[in-house]
């Protein structure tokens, strides 16, 4: 059982940061690796991205996005409620170095993900250019912790409510443009949709660039190949081959497809389980 | 003459849920021996002196004198008897393919049905589990050593059953949140009820043994951090054969197509069947192909018949004669419905605009010259394919290493497929680490990964008390 310390409501309480007492993961956890869940005895499995460890209170702070039953769930739970199991950490640490200039670019709840990368690269000596964006203002997350990890941030909101009017890809087009060959990765990571189009930005600049993907998981292990993706034409597992992989070589297409597999199925636990909160609350 | 009659006793038949009853629920298909049944049957052991029974048993258990304690009706012996040499018989009784080893072997079975051994097995294990009047094995006094078992299949189960007893300190490390291995995620409920395992680890627990789930060892910690940091003595590596096979053909991330591990796993350990009481979803599919043809394929048919399924077929590459599963499990399968598609191998599966599964394509097979395995090999008959309409493909042609352990443990000898080297006694060729079950041999059986985890348990033992 891990007992949750603090929980704090973002984006309108869309998004919830949860940090959580587990001293083994944090003790372990580097930037770009994952946790598996389950909130009861009943739950899922559900992997979610450590967007902060502190190693020395033990413990780990994960940030998500209210989608379905599971995150729900989640989100119902209070300060000193506990989350009956969590494994980790999981899957390859981003491989951070001291390149030059890096960009890092963050959409919706992917910008939790993309801070302890960004983070990391900073501290690593890069000069690192942040763009996050958000469909409106009140969505978007964890701005000035993204300001404080980057030396340049650029916020960007499809509705023009905040920031740059449009999308994170017109900002790293322009950024490119303007850097040129200074560049020499780019992070990307987000809904899948706006991952294949910043990869198809730095493909036309030819700058390397790494997508964490979110494919659907169950053991976190490689043991059920439930994860697996094609990259390059070969079929990767993303729980342990990943979670990123070069963007340039990933099959987003086949992705997105995948990550449909139980839209029927979710959508019946999730009315159940609104169902069930209403009775609750009229007894 | 005694033996005459012996041999009037008829075999007791096991009762079973009828197929047409069983074939849409989870509930454990045979139903077990009642006392009197137990009794009848035990009866019919001819008492060999040369017991042909325990040579073909894999561990050598006394089988002549459990089976003589059970026809006295002293059920506590028989039990006690069997846990000498077998750790799990509560589950080996269940899931051993008899009738190729002890069975297979005895001597009734010549002009008659073999004794039921692995019926009787069961029934001595399910009446003692539980009860308060079986005596506990001792436990030998605390030798201040600390092992660490990592996967918690009969392998591991069994080393740390054996090792607590010897006074050893034993802490389990399990990736998944619960512990079993193979026998809670792998082999379905209605052919292991999933609390004969938990029962069995309880059982491990109260004898002292410690369980870590969730800790991915590799991971969340490394095997050179138990033997350092966290101070174990011995590492023992029971970590199965966790690496799904795909069968490298088009269309295989199409929705609809899984691995054997994913689907058996959503269903037993997720509890997929109880949707949505349990959140995991699973495809459940109206049209079902399943491609394989041993227990794994076989478990995988019958789970998704419980599904609800329509039709389901296996497609099996070579012949009937060729089948890897266990005759019991075939002949159960049959019962419920499934279709077999013989000497079939897919060449493609095809989807619809939004990626779901609609069918495959198959090429038929005919039977060639025999190859290293004795077995004839399937070659295509060119020309001939058909395409098979399905929303569900499970593929359960076998499993391999997993590397994530060995991959992180600098001086693990590993085979050219990636398995670990030990040798009979389990030890590696790393200092302080032994290592047996599927991960040592590849997918074996139940009783050949708790035979090695009691070898194992043994060396462990006298490495730490001696320096062997
Ligand atoms: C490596 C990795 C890291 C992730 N990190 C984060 C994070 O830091 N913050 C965050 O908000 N989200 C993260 N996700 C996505 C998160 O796991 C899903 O949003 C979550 O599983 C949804 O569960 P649900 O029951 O609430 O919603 P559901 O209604 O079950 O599903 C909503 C959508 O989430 C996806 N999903 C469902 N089940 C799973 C599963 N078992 N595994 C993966 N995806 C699933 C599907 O695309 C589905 O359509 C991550 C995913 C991966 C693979
Ligand atoms: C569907 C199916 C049906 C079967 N039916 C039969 C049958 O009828 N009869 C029979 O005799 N045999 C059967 N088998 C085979 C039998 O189950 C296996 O041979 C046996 O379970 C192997 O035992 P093991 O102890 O080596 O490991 P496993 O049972 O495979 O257990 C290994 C455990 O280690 C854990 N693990 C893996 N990696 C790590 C890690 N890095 N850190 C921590 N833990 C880890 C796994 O999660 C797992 O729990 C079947 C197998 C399957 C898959
Ligand atoms: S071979 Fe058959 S008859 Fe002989 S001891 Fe074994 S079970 Fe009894
Ligand atoms: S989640 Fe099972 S292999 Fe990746």
């Amino acid at each position: 059982m891990f007992q949750i310390l603090s929980k704090t409501e973002l984006a309108q309480g869309t998004v919830v940061a949860n940090e959580i007492m587990a001293p083994k993961i944090a003790a372990k956890a580097k930037p770009g690796q994952f946790v598996i869940l389950r909130a009861n005895e009943t739950g899922e499995r559900i992997p979610l991205t450590m967007a902060d460890t502190d190693p020395v209170r033990g413990t780990i702070t994960i940030i998500y996005q209210v989608v379905g039953k599971t995150t729900a769930l989640l989100k119902s739970l209070n300060v000193m409620d506990h989350i009956q199991d969590i494994a980790g950490p999981l899957g390859r640490p981003t491989p951070i170095e001291k390149k030059g200039t890096i960009i890092c670019v963050g959409g919706g709840t992917g910008v939790a993900v993309l801070h302890p990368i960004t983070r990391g690269f900073k501290q690593a000596g890069n000069k690192v250019i942040a763009i996050i964006g958000a469909r409106t203002k009140d969505l978007l997350i964890m701005e000035d912790k993204m300001r404080a990890a980057s030396d340049e941030l650029h916020v960007c909101t499809d509705d023009g409510s905040y920031g740059h009017h449009g999308f994170v890809t017109d900002v790293l087009r322009e950024q490119l443009t303007k850097l040129g060959s200074e560049v020499k990765e780019a992070v990307t990571i987000g809904p899948v949709p706006m991952m294949k189009f910043c990869s198809k930005v730095t493909a036309e600049f030819g700058v390397p660039t790494m997508v964490s993907l979110n494919a659907i998981m169950v053991d976190g292990t490689g043991m059920c190949g439930c994860c697996r993706v094609a990259v390059g034409g070969e079929t990767k597992f993303a729980c342990v081959d990943g979670p990123e992989f070069d963007a340039h070589k990933v099959d987003f297409e086949g992705l997105s497809l995948r990550l449909t597999a139980y839209q029927k199925q979710e959508r019946e636990a999730m009315d159940a389980y609104q169902r069930k909160c209403a009775c609750a609350a009229k007894a | 003459m005694a033996e005459d009659k012996k041999e009037k006793v008829p075999r007791q038949k096991m009762p079973e849920q009828a197929p047409e009853v069983r074939r849409r629920n989870f509930q454990e298909v045979p139903l077990g021996y009642s006392a009197e049944q137990a009794m009848a049957e035990a009866s019919r052991c001819l008492q060999c002196k040369k017991p042909a029974c325990v040579e073909g048993c894999p561990v050598g258990v006394t089988i002549p004198e459990f089976v003589h304690f059970i026809a006295e009706g002293d059920f506590v012996k028989a039990i006690l008897k069997l846990w000498e040499k077998n750790s799990l018989p509560a589950v080996c009784g269940r899931v051993c393919p008899q009738e190729s080893q002890c069975q297979g072997r005895c001597i009734v079975g010549k002009k008659d049905d073999p004794v039921s051994i692995g019926n009787l097995e069961r029934f001595a294990a399910d009446w003692a589990r539980g009860r308060s009047d079986v005596p506990m094995p001792p436990i030998a006094a605390k030798t201040g050593k600390k092992v660490a078992v990592v996967g918690s299949g009969p392998g591991g189960l069994t080393v740390a059953g054996d090792l607590i007893r010897k006074g050893h300190e034993v802490t389990i490390y399990e990736a998944f949140h619960k512990p079993g291995g193979v026998l809670v995620y792998g082999i379905p409920e209605f052919r292991l009820p999933k609390e004969i395992v938990a029962a069995e680890v309880n059982f491990l627990e109260k004898l002292g043994v410690k369980v870590e789930c969730n800790t991915v060892v590799g991971q969340s910690v490394t095997v050179d951090e138990l033997l350092t940091k966290e101070g174990f003595d011995a590492v023992y590596l029971g970590v199965g054969a966790g690496l799904p096979t795909f069968l490298k053909v088009p269309g295989e991330n199409l929705i609809g197509v899984y691995s054997a591990n994913e689907y058996l796993t959503r269903s037993n350990l997720m509890k997929a069947y109880l949707f949505p009481e349990y959140d995991t979803p699973l495809v459940k599919g109206e049209h079902v192909v399943v491609f394989g043809g041993g227990n794994v394929a076989m478990d995988c048919l019958r789970t998704s018949m419980r599904m609800g399924a329509d039709d389901v077929k296996c497609i099996y590459r070579r012949s009937r004669d060729e089948l890897p599963a266990r005759s019991e499990e075939v002949h159960h399968a049959e019962q419920e419905g499934v279709q077999f598609f013989f000497l079939h191998a897919p060449m493609r599966f095809i989807g619809d605009d939004k990626g779901w599964l609609k069918a495959v394509e198959l090429q038929e097979m005919r039977l060639g010259e025999p190859d290293a395995s004795g077995r004839r090999r399937p070659e295509p008959i060119p020309g001939s394919t058909k395409t098979l309409e399905c929303d569900l493909a499970i593929i359960a042609v076998g499993s391999g290493a997993n590397p994530l352990i060995t991959a992180t443990t600098p001086g693990l000898a590993v085979n050219k497929w990636g398995y670990i080297v030990a040798d009979e006694a389990g030890k590696t060729k790393k200092a302080n680490v032994w290592a047996g079950g599927d991960i040592v041999t590849g997918a074996a059986t139940v009783i050949l990964a708790a035979g090695a985890g009691r070898l194992a348990a043994d060396s462990i033992h006298k490495h730490l008390t001696w320096g062997w």
